[in-house]
């Protein structure tokens, strides 16, 4: 085979002179990327102690060393919020990470589902006959992939996120190592999560070619400067890229992988998938469409958002309502939230985004409470997850019943839960762009999801026993070995309790917060 | 300029990476499948990056990199299925559904 | 312009024909040196673009390295298992996958043969190639400076992909749990620390020791579960 290949470009050796070639180095402020580097140095140093340690630590040690650290994550995200409010956002990092009010309320819900899913990994461990202190050095790791994400200014650091976050989780979701079904869930996990990686990476490719620049602000300020005679290779890269989000936040018709990993990860993972992977995800989306595209391109993308959103709110609540499976009921109204979410980011508007991010700290709260319980009832094997099992909690438990009513009642938007208020303002926000038809799906879908919620409800207070006829007045005997509930679940039951009813009670705070967390793409300091 | 056949290209190149995701059954091939699909995103990138400076050689040279660690954790997943079910049939993957 | 069209023909036929041998040969092997082919061609495509550096890489790392990865895999699972794989998959698995395939190219094509002139031909707004400084130089120059942030986060990835592989790896002790066991007595079994294989007598123990039998039977729980 021969190849003409072209006239090599000589070598000049003054060019090599370091001092000839000045580098240009960029201002690097650390302080900036402060919640991503604790993250990350908190699980590569509990890697170290780890190793280095010859006799085995404690399974609470690893535990307390997580909640440590993105407690401190969160810490570190208090004086960056102050100077975004004083001075305004900025971008970071030769312009490739962008500091402002939107990426640091993500950075906080990332952490916080981080602590929820680590404290519900403790007992879970222990339970399992797990060790390891690997699990939460993933966990931690990839949650600085998360905050990377939700930060990014620049597509590149955007897909290094992403992939950090994504190839960690598939790993977490695999690492049952006795349980079958949780390496089928990591194989089905990993092969769609790559599958829908290299489509945004296409979709990214695209948009490069069109607008000739990866950076987030540099692409927004040549759509303002330029209008595209030929935006074909734009659409086609926006599409692409919309696929490979659609994946990462399991919105129909992307959405076949969700109930079967959800399913066959081990619980306190799925809670961590539910939670911050899907936080991160909409973080990303939310920064590329509504932000960088939204002043631009808001006529082509949002009517494609808006299908998403209708088809995950109507598939995934009739999904959920057949399912005898708890965990994979949870996996699709995990995806008809998805579907609501998704209608803060068609709204394309500041009210919208701070919908969408009020909706993600509630929904964070609910899905790590839910799941915390399906862990609890698993029991050992992690596998009672029928809604068989379900029959009689509220006389084996009726505490934990009561924590899980309140859970699911959320879930489904009943006053004064933070739930209701989620769904009330995503559905304001929507009203107020003129989208009504939206706004009506979304209500209907919202009823129709409450009866599954029911469903469960009422398999825990007034079921019978399965065979029993109907209307039999005979509560339900509790099935199997009792419940354990370890002190770290119990906390992070207890935590997300308070959030989902704090967040219902009083969300004054917390409106204010994500009022101001606006994303703002800068160039420069 | 060249720029489109090399679009056209990865176009086709990338076509055929999905058929192959989606009807492979063996887990190796399917990620050999992925593979196709990120060469065919280089093969943009570097195409652009004539025109547009030196971003896209510089973001093909990361998704090497992502690519090189996804398939390290790729194959990984696949030996571990191996070990316990003596099958890296996906299809035959039958626990999770309902 | 003739060589380049030479080059790039030839190439771009190399790299077809052996992205189309990946996903239609049967023995496994064959596949991955398909693959192989297919990463030459697109380092020779780098080549004629003047992407020297990353031609390299690409040789070295994908050629090199990844493929190695993929060889070793196929030969530890047994390459004349490599067979089975090119059967037909199930019923309405390849239509659906020449559907989505030509749906894509089609999309594609259509999205950049739409106007006359596909890009928009806007000045760079990253530092251009000038064409007297060698390209390592350049990359080497912008991963320092524009592309720091990025380059040291991937620093982490690789750390996870690292921890992950040798995780996964590591054995473990104890007897595996198949999901299918999840009824009644087994699970009840287990609770009380007893061997896990006491289920109903048509279910494997899933262990691994019988190749063949764990992945192929019709289970009736499967079948009820199957309601979705």
């Amino acid at each position: 085979m021969i190849i003409q290949v072209p006239p090599t470009v000589p070598v000049v050796p003054e060019q090599l002179d370091p001092s000839a070639v000045p580098l240009a180095v960029p201002e690097i402020v650390w302080s900036a990327v402060a919640p991503a580097l604790v993250l990350m140095i908190g699980g590569i140093l509990l890697l170290t102690v780890v190793s280095l340690v010859r006799k085995p630590l404690p399974s609470w040690f690893h535990a307390t060393w997580t909640v440590a650290t993105a407690t401190a994550a969160i810490c570190a995200t208090v004086p960056l919020w102050q100077r975004v409010q004083d001075n305004g956002a900025s971008s970071e990092m030769a312009g490739t990470v962008g500091l402002d009010g939107f990426s640091l309320f993500v950075t906080g819900v990332i952490c916080v589902s981080v602590i929820l899913a680590a404290l519900l990994l403790e007992g879970y461990l222990r339970r399992e006959d797990l060790v390891g202190p690997e699990w939460y050095v993933l966990m931690l790791l990839s949650a600085s992939g998360g905050v990377v994400m939700a930060s990014a200014n620049d597509l590149i650091v955007l897909f290094l996120g992403l992939e950090i976050l994504s190839v960690a989780v598939y790993v977490l979701a695999a690492m049952h190592s006795r349980r079958t079904s949780s390496q089928e869930a990591g194989l089905k996990y990993f092969v769609l999560g790559a599958f829908s990686s290299a489509f945004l990476l296409y979709g990214i490719a695209l948009t490069y070619g069109a607008t000739g620049s990866t950076n987030l602000a540099g692409i927004q300020t040549f759509l303002a400067d330029n209008v595209l005679v030929d935006n074909g290779l734009l659409l086609a890269g926006l599409a692409f890229m919309l696929v490979g989000f659609g994946f990462k936040v399991a919105a129909v018709p992307f959405h076949m992988w969700a109930p079967d990993v959800y399913q066959g990860a081990p619980t306190p993972v799925s809670a961590y998938m539910a939670a911050g992977v899907k936080a991160a995800g909409f973080a990303g989306l939310l920064r590329v469409f509504v932000t960088t595209f939204g002043p631009t391109y808001r006529e082509e993308w949002m009517p494609m958002v808006a299908a998403l959103a209708v088809l995950s709110l109507v598939v995934g609540s009739v999904m959920a309502i057949i399912q005898t499976n708890v965990k994979r009921m949870l996996a699709y109204s995990s995806i008809s939230h998805a579907g609501f979410i998704l209608l803060g980011v068609a709204a394309a508007s500041d009210a919208g985004t701070s919908a969408a991010l009020f909706y993600l700290l509630v929904y964070t709260f609910m899905v790590a409470g839910s799941f915390g319980v399906v862990t609890l009832i698993g029991r050992k094997g992690d596998g009672r997850h029928s809604l068989e099992d379900y029959r009689g909690l509220s006389r084996a438990r009726p505490g934990l019943a009561l924590v899980f009513t309140v859970f699911l009642l959320a879930q489904s938007g009943i006053p004064l839960t933070g739930g209701f208020l989620a769904k009330f303002y995503v559905i304001g926000a929507i009203v107020d762009e003129g989208l009504y038809a939206l706004a009506a799906v979304a209500m209907l879908t919202a009823v129709i999801s409450a009866f599954l919620y029911l469903r469960v409800i009422v398999a825990m207070y007034f079921a019978g026993p399965a065979g029993a006829e109907e209307g039999s007045e005979e509560p339900a005997e509790f099935a199997g070995p009792p419940v354990r509930i370890p002190a770290a679940a119990g906390l992070a039951l207890g935590l997300a309790l308070v959030g989902t009813l704090a967040l219902g009670i009083v969300p004054g705070p917390a409106t204010e917060v994500t009022r101001d967390a606006t994303a703002e793409l800068t160039v420069g300091n | 300029m060249l720029l489109n056949q090399f679009l056209l290209l990865a176009a086709i190149l990338f076509s055929i990476g999905v058929y192959g995701v989606i009807v492979r059954r063996n887990g190796v091939l399917v990620l050999m499948s992925i593979e196709l699909i990120l060469n065919s995103v280089n093969i943009n990138l570097i195409a652009f990056s004539t025109y547009h400076g030196l971003g896209g050689q510089v973001f093909a040279l990361f998704v090497i990199a992502v690519a090189a660690a996804e398939v390290g954790v790729g194959l990984a997943i696949v030996l571990l299925i191996y070990r316990n079910r003596r099958s890296v049939d996906i299809d035959a993957l039958d626990e999770l559904k309902g | 312009m003739r060589v380049e069209m030479f080059t790039f023909l030839l190439a771009g036929l190399i790299c077809l024909g052996g992205a189309l041998g990946v996903v239609l040969f049967r023995n496994t092997v064959h596949n991955a040196l398909s693959l192989v082919a297919t990463l030459f061609g697109v380092a020779v495509l780098f080549i004629a673009q003047e992407a020297y550096f990353l031609a390299a890489v690409q040789v070295i790392v994908y050629a090199g390295a990844i493929v190695i990865l993929f060889l070793f895999v196929i030969m530890l699972l047994g390459v004349d298992r490599a067979d089975q794989m090119g059967v037909d998959p199930i019923v309405g698995q390849r239509t659906a996958a020449v559907v989505f395939g030509v749906a894509i190219l089609g999309l594609s094509l259509v999205a950049l043969l739409s106007g006359p002139e596909v890009v928009t031909g806007t000045p760079a707004t990253t530092a251009a190639l000038s064409s007297d400084i060698p390209d390592v130089n350049q990359i080497g120059e912008a991963l320092f400076t524009d592309y720091v942030f990025a380059f040291e986060i991937t620093a982490v990835l690789l750390t996870i992909a690292v921890v992950g592989a040798v995780v996964l790896a590591r054995r473990s002790d104890g007897p595996v749990i198949d999901e299918d066991e999840f009824d009644g007595t087994a699970l009840d079994a287990l609770a009380l620390e007893e061997p896990s294989d006491v289920g109903d007598p048509d279910q494997d123990t899933a262990d691994g020791a019988d190749p063949g039998s764990g992945a192929d039977e019709t289970d009736p729980d499967d079948l009820e579960e199957a309601s979705r």
